[in-house]
Order: structure tokens, then sequence, then C-alpha cells
């Protein structure tokens, strides 16, 4: 029996973390191996393709209805899906109230405290939601946690600009701790010249890119009925995709202490590739009845 | 027994002040100082009301302590909710000895405590229902309560409730003003923020509550302003106010209400005794109702003299002359407990480390003794508070900002004062180390200490304290090598 590899999932919100990671998780479940998914996000969709649910009951949720979460055991807070998937959702307040952090926090030492990482499985994957926004988001790469970290980013300027201040902060905890940068994951937006771009990025932060997962309809068909593609369509050329990726996540070897890029450098890189035009310092802070004079 | 010379206490202070890393030599040297009466203002030889170092050991509390314990709690027929986790509601509740006269849980709640108890999943998912339904079960539980204020703890504010709305919507309900208080401990550097905040909500929601209602009104109407009636403080002072022909509308908050303070703007003239705590609310009313305020001090015969007179002067003669007859009838009281008590107290040394009002007020009470006031200094003064000690204090005296615990004992050592005044968590490090000690935050449980009455009351425990027969069965650390020099010899 291999070790227990804890991985997390960090990217820009919208990217496709929740629904990359259930297609990648059931691609390994399919190839045998133990999973679990915890997702570290309020709106608790990180399970929802595996376990055809609308949102999984949260840990916070039934902590807060049972009185505490010292109330709660395991089984009421895990659910299984498809493959053998362990789900969990650590779940926490509507937007707007309350502190979504501390639910993660609660609900992540709560899952250690009972147990939840035993010795049958082979991968935990933490689906964080968008940015390390404050030390509760932060919960999964700490130490003793998440030692490997994906990020899932395309070849758009805001997400490449969100990995790179996710790089940042896996340097914080980096220095500090074990986890590492595996890889990032493209997730395709059909920019130009994606792959390039995400492989020079990938370059300058010292990893690799580690897949390309290609658009495809057959993800957005899963999605509407709930399913991941392994699932829904297991022949589709998609779903191999999502293989591929499983299959070189279980051979990565290639585990960095990231190096992040100055402003400068990031958009120098994305100049080089026409994402964007290069600055004109004689505009700046110029107002429209200025310029036209 | 030492008097030091200036240069004494300076070579004191520098001494003292070795021990630390350079950085917060810099930074407590500004805190110190050796006293210089002829100085206009404290700015150049002191600092205050700034964050403490990490690393000492600070007497400091927080902005709720100042908001909850000082301002509000007092206030008998209203309910301060401790919003937050337990700790603070259940650590601040009735040990500040504020005295009212009431049926506590019937229709005054002082000693009372009110909490949200915050839980895990309150932090998680907000606490705004929760206080909802707490007010609601105050209301069915204590009908009689004339208001609510939300005494916010440090989650409060780290999770951004909105108390404010919860506020606004349950006072429309119970048709009582419920206060939201941002008073979260992380807050400022140390109380006094805390004072600040609760005066501010209680001129946004409480002050002008009553505007343009009739008031009786008489040329006489005063209010006692930063008096918490600590062991019957503000009873031994309204008193003296009365018998000189005033009325007093309000106590401001030892045993006062919620409706004396919703008068309080009729008032003549407000009454400010702990000017750090309430000068605040005082300021405002001069602004907004034209009501003129005097600080006085009722600490001892000689200040209580002072300030009846300055008080009468804002009056006609019919309170002029209630002054002198107040001042005389009590006379023979005075003479009789310093002819009692000076003779025990006389040349006896005092060090004093208190909050932001008595290590000036109380100076003229030992004086009165017979008793010198070597060293004092404040946990969370401003520097118009230093300016107002430095005229109260003898020349080369030591004064002290924040001190920390190595500077209290370094100078306790130095000053071999009889008699130490500090707090309770002073107290039982003096009495290990052989002094006599008397808490001046709570009077060690006895009071009152303000007026004619407390002073025959101060006057007695300083005695019994000072001439406690226990202090000659210990060795003052000074004394304790010639201690063991007679030993050896022996």
């Amino acid at each position: 029996m291999a070790k227990l590899r804890q991985c997390a999932i960090y990217g820009k919100g919208g990217i496709g973390k929740s629904t990359t990671t259930q297609n990648l998780v059931a691609a390994l479940a399919e190839a045998g191996k133990k999973v679990m998914i915890v997702g570290c996000d309020p709106k608790a969709d990180s399970t929802r393709l595996i376990l055809h649910s609308k949102a999984q009951t949260s840990v916070m949720q039934l902590a807060a209805e049972a009185g505490s979460v010292e109330d709660l055991e395991l089984e009421d807070v895990m659910n299984i899906g498809f493959g053998g998937i362990k789900c969990v959702e650590s779940g926490g307040p509507e937007p707007g109230v309350g502190c979504a952090g501390r639910g993660v926090i609660t609900a992540i030492n709560f899952l250690e405290e009972e147990g939840a990482y035993d010795e049958a499985l082979d991968f935990v994957f933490y689906d964080v939601l968008g940015d390390v926004v404050c030390g509760g988001f932060a919960m999964p790469i700490r130490e003793n946690k998440a030692q490997e970290i994906y990020i899932v980013c395309s070849g758009e300027m805001m997400a490449m600009y969100a990995a790179n201040n996710i790089a940042k902060g896996i340097v914080k905890y980096a220095n500090s701790g074990g986890v590492r940068l595996a890889g990032l994951i493209c997730n395709s937006r059909k920019t130009d010249r994606e792959d390039e771009l995400i492989e020079a990025l990938a370059a300058r932060l010292g990893t690799q890119m580690i897949h390309f997962v290609p658009r495809d309809n057959a993800v957005q068909h899963a999605e509407i009925r709930r399913m991941t593609v392994i699932e829904y369509d297991p022949k589709h050329k998609q779903a191999d995709e999502y293989r591929a990726l499983a299959r070189k996540i279980v051979d990565n070897k290639k585990f960095v202490i990231p190096t992040p890029l100055e402003m400068e450098q990031l958009e120098e890189l994305l100049m080089e590739f026409g994402i964007m035009d290069a600055e004109d310092e004689s505009i700046v802070g110029k107002t429209a009845a200025e310029l036209a004079a | 027994m030492t008097t030091l010379t200036r240069e004494e206490s300076e070579a004191l202070i520098q001494e003292v002040l070795e021990v630390y890393p350079e950085k917060a030599r810099k930074d407590r040297a500004k805190h110190l100082m050796v006293n210089d009466k002829e100085l206009e203002s404290s700015k150049k030889c002191i600092t205050s009301n700034r964050k403490s170092l990490p690393g000492v050991m600070t007497m400091r509390g927080c902005a709720y302590a100042g908001s909850k314990g000082v301002v509000w709690g007092p206030i008998k027929d209203v309910i301060s909710i401790s919003h937050g986790p337990i700790g603070c509601g259940q650590y601040s509740r009735a040990g500040r000895r504020a005295y009212y006269v009431g049926t506590t849980g019937v229709d005054t709640y002082g000693d009372m405590c009110f909490t949200s108890d915050f839980q895990e999943k309150d932090i998680v998912f907000g606490g705004d229902k929760k206080l909802a339904k707490l007010i609601e079960e105050l209301e069915v539980l204590f009908p009689l309560s004339k208001g609510i204020s939300i005494q916010s703890e440090c989650p409060i504010g780290l999770i951004g409730d909105d108390i404010e709305a919860v506020a606004k919507k349950k006072a429309a309900e119970i048709e009582k003003p419920v206060v939201p208080v941002r008073c979260e401990g992380f807050r400022g550097v140390s109380q006094s923020l805390g004072h600040h905040i609760a005066n501010d909500s209680v001129r946004d929601f409480i002050l002008s509550n009553r505007d343009g209602q009739p008031f009786e009104s008489t040329p006489y109407d005063v209010a006692i302003l930063g008096d918490y009636n600590i062991g019957g403080d503000a009873w031994a002072s309204r008193i003296l106010l009365e018998e000189m022909g005033l009325r007093v509308v309000a106590q401001w908050s030892g045993d006062g209400t919620l409706a004396e303070m919703e008068n309080t703007p009729n008032v003549k003239l407000n009454l400010l005794h702990c000017y750090r705590s309430m000068n605040y609310i005082a300021r405002h009313m001069e602004e907004k109702y034209n009501i003129p305020w005097m600080e006085y001090n009722f600490f001892g015969p000689t200040k209580i003299a002072e300030s009846l007179r300055a008080i009468a002067e804002h009056f006609d003669d019919t309170i002029k002359e209630g002054a002198e007859r107040v001042i005389a009838k009590y006379q023979p009281m005075v003479d009789e407990i310093i002819a009692k008590f000076k003779p025990r107290l006389e040349g006896k040394k005092v060090m004093l480390y208190i909050g932001g009002l008595r290590p000036r007020h109380v100076v003229g009470a030992y004086e009165d003794l017979g008793m010198e006031v070597t060293g004092t200094g404040y946990e969370f003064a401003h520097n118009d508070d230093y300016d107002r000690t430095i005229k109260e204090m003898k020349d080369a005296t030591l004064i002290y900002d924040d001190a920390t615990g190595h500077e209290l004992d370094e100078f306790a050592k130095a000053l071999k004062p009889d008699l130490i005044g500090s707090g309770i968590k002073e107290k039982y490090c003096f009495h290990k180390m052989g002094f006599p000690f008397r808490q001046m935050h709570s009077w060690d449980y006895s009071g009152p200490y303000h007026g004619y009455d407390g002073f025959a009351v101060f006057a007695r425990d300083m005695d019994m304290t000072v001439n406690n027969p226990c202090w000659t069965k210990l060795t003052p650390p000074w004394k304790k090598v010639v201690a063991d020099e007679l030993k050896k010899a022996a």
C-alpha cells in the first residue's frame, strides 16, 4: 500500500476547478485508486458530479444542526459516490455573513480527528475556493495536510495572474512545511497558443504543465446530468483526456518550491504572447477629455 | 522610606531601562519621567496612549473592558449583552463592585451576566440570528428592563456581523433602545478607546431620546459624570451635593438609570469625576446643549472643600453658602479622623499605579493624612491626564506610563514605599515582596472612598494596611541582606 497522497486544487474562481477535480478523481477511481474529495468552498459544489446530488449536506451544516462539530460522527458527513469515492463538503455560511475560512478549518480538523484519512486511501483531493483570501483557505496547504498543489488555469490573463498569486502563497508554506507545487492543469478556453503560453508560465514558475485539457461540450453534457464524463460517456475522447491527467498525476515526481514572477515579468510574458499590449505611460491618469485635447 | 533627588530618580530610570533590548529601551524611556512642577505641558517628557511592547507584562485591559466593564455595565436598568464567546462576559461579571439599589433580575441587572455564548457554528454562520433571538428572550424574561446594549467581543468584528441592523430591528419591535457598541477588544491600545466608543454610542442612541419632552427644571440641576459607585462612591458624593442645595439629576453611570441619562441634557452643569472615561460625553453636551462642565475631586477633605467651592462658583449665593455650610458641618468629623490617623501615618511614603484618574486624584487624600506619594502612574492615561498630574505631584517624583512588571518591581525596590496602591494583578507580587498593599481599583472590597464619609473609610483602610502587624513578620528585600548577615553573626 503506497503512502496516502494529499493534493489540493487551487485556481481562479470559475476556471473549472470543481469539474476538473471530479473528472480527474473519477478517472483515478476507475483505475482502482481509493480517493476522497474534501470540498473547501461554502457553495458545497465539489462533489455533486460524483454523488449526483445538488449539494452534499456539509460538515458545518450538520454541526450547526447537531449543536457543535463534536456531536458529529464521520459517517454523518461522509457520502460514498461513483467508484467508491468518499465525499465530504466543509460547507459554510451564505455569502456576506459569518466566517467561511473558520468553517474550512473546523471541518478539516474534524476529519483529521475522526480519522477520515485512513490508510486504505491512496489520494485525498481538496477542492478550494478561488483565492487564498485568508488563513482558513490556506488550511489545506499547512503542515501535514496537502503536500501537492495543482493549479487549474487557462490562457486568459486573470487566470494567469491568479496562478502566479497562488504560487506566492505556496512559497510561504513551502518554506515552513513540506508543501510543493506539482503542476499547472490547463483547462482550455481556446485562446491563441494557449498550450505554449501555459508551458512558458509553468517553466518560469519552475514547474510543469502537467496536462492540457481541451475544451469539449461532453463535459457540459455530463454536468447537466450531474455526472462526470468518465461515468456518463466513458468511451468519449474527453474521458481519455481525464484518464491521461490521472495517469500523469499518479506518476508525477516533479514537486517544486515555485519561483513566482514579479508583476513586470508576468506582464512581459503576456505581451510576448500578445495577450497584453505594451503599456503606454503617456496615457496613465489622463481623462478622455484630456486625451482628446 | 526613601525620597529620591532628581538625579537619583533619573539614574533609577536609566538603571531600570538597562535590561531592555535597544528598541524596547528607546520606547520605554519615553514613558518614564521625573516630575517637574514647572512644566506647562507633559508632551515633551512623557508619551502615553501607545501600543504596549510585546514581551513585557502590561496591566492594561481592552476596549470591551472599557465599554462593558466601565461605562455601560453599571447602568442598572439596562441589560448589557456580552456578544461573543462566554469568557469575556463571565470574567467581567460583577467584579467591579459598582453598587446599585434595586432587585437584581427584576428591575436591575448589574451583577448578572448576559452572553450570546458563541460556538464554532456562530463564527462560521454568523451570530445575527442568535443575537435577535437573545433579545427576544430577554424581553420575555426581563420585561422591566429599560434598554439593551450589545457589547461586541473580538469575533464580532472579525466576522463582520451586522449588529447595527439587528439592533435597529429589535429596538423597533420591543420599543426600547437597543444600542450596538463596536468595542471589539482588539481595537485601540487599551481600555481607553472602549470608554470613547461607549461614550459615542450613548451620544448616538441615548442622549437625545427625550429632547423636546417636558422636564421640570430647577436652577440647581447637575449631573455626576464618571462616578461608577465603587463601594458606594457616588452615594457618598451625591449627599454632599444635595446638602449644599443642588439637585442631582443623573449619576453616570454608577447606580444610574437610562432615564437619568436621557434627562441629563436638561442640567445646568455637568460635574466630571473620572475625566478619562467620560470627558467625551461632557464635551459633546457642552457643544450640543451648551452645558458647561467641570472636573472635581472628592478624595480627601482638602480636595473636597476646594471642589465644593469651585462647584458653588457656578451658582448663586444660596449654593455658595450651602457649600460653606457643608464644609463646616463635616469639619469636626474631618478633624477627628485626622487626629486619629495622621499620627499613625505621618511621613509614610506611597507608590501608586492605577487606571486613568486615581493616580492623581487620590494624592490629596494621602497628603491630608500626612503621607507622601513618591511615584505614580497610569495604565491608560493620555497626555491631558499627565498635564494634570504634573501639578499634583511633588518635584522629582517618578511618573510612569503603562508601566511593565519589571519597572514596577524595580521602582518599588528603589523607592521602598510604606504602601503600594494598585490592582489585583499587582497585589500578591508586592505582598510577596513584603510591601503593604491596597487595591485602588476596587478599594480592596471596602469603600466608599469618595466624599467625607469615604475619607473616614479611606483613612481607616490605609492605617490598617500600613500598620498591620503582619508586615513585621516579613523581611522586605532591602533589609534581607542585613537579616542574613545578622543570622550568620548569631
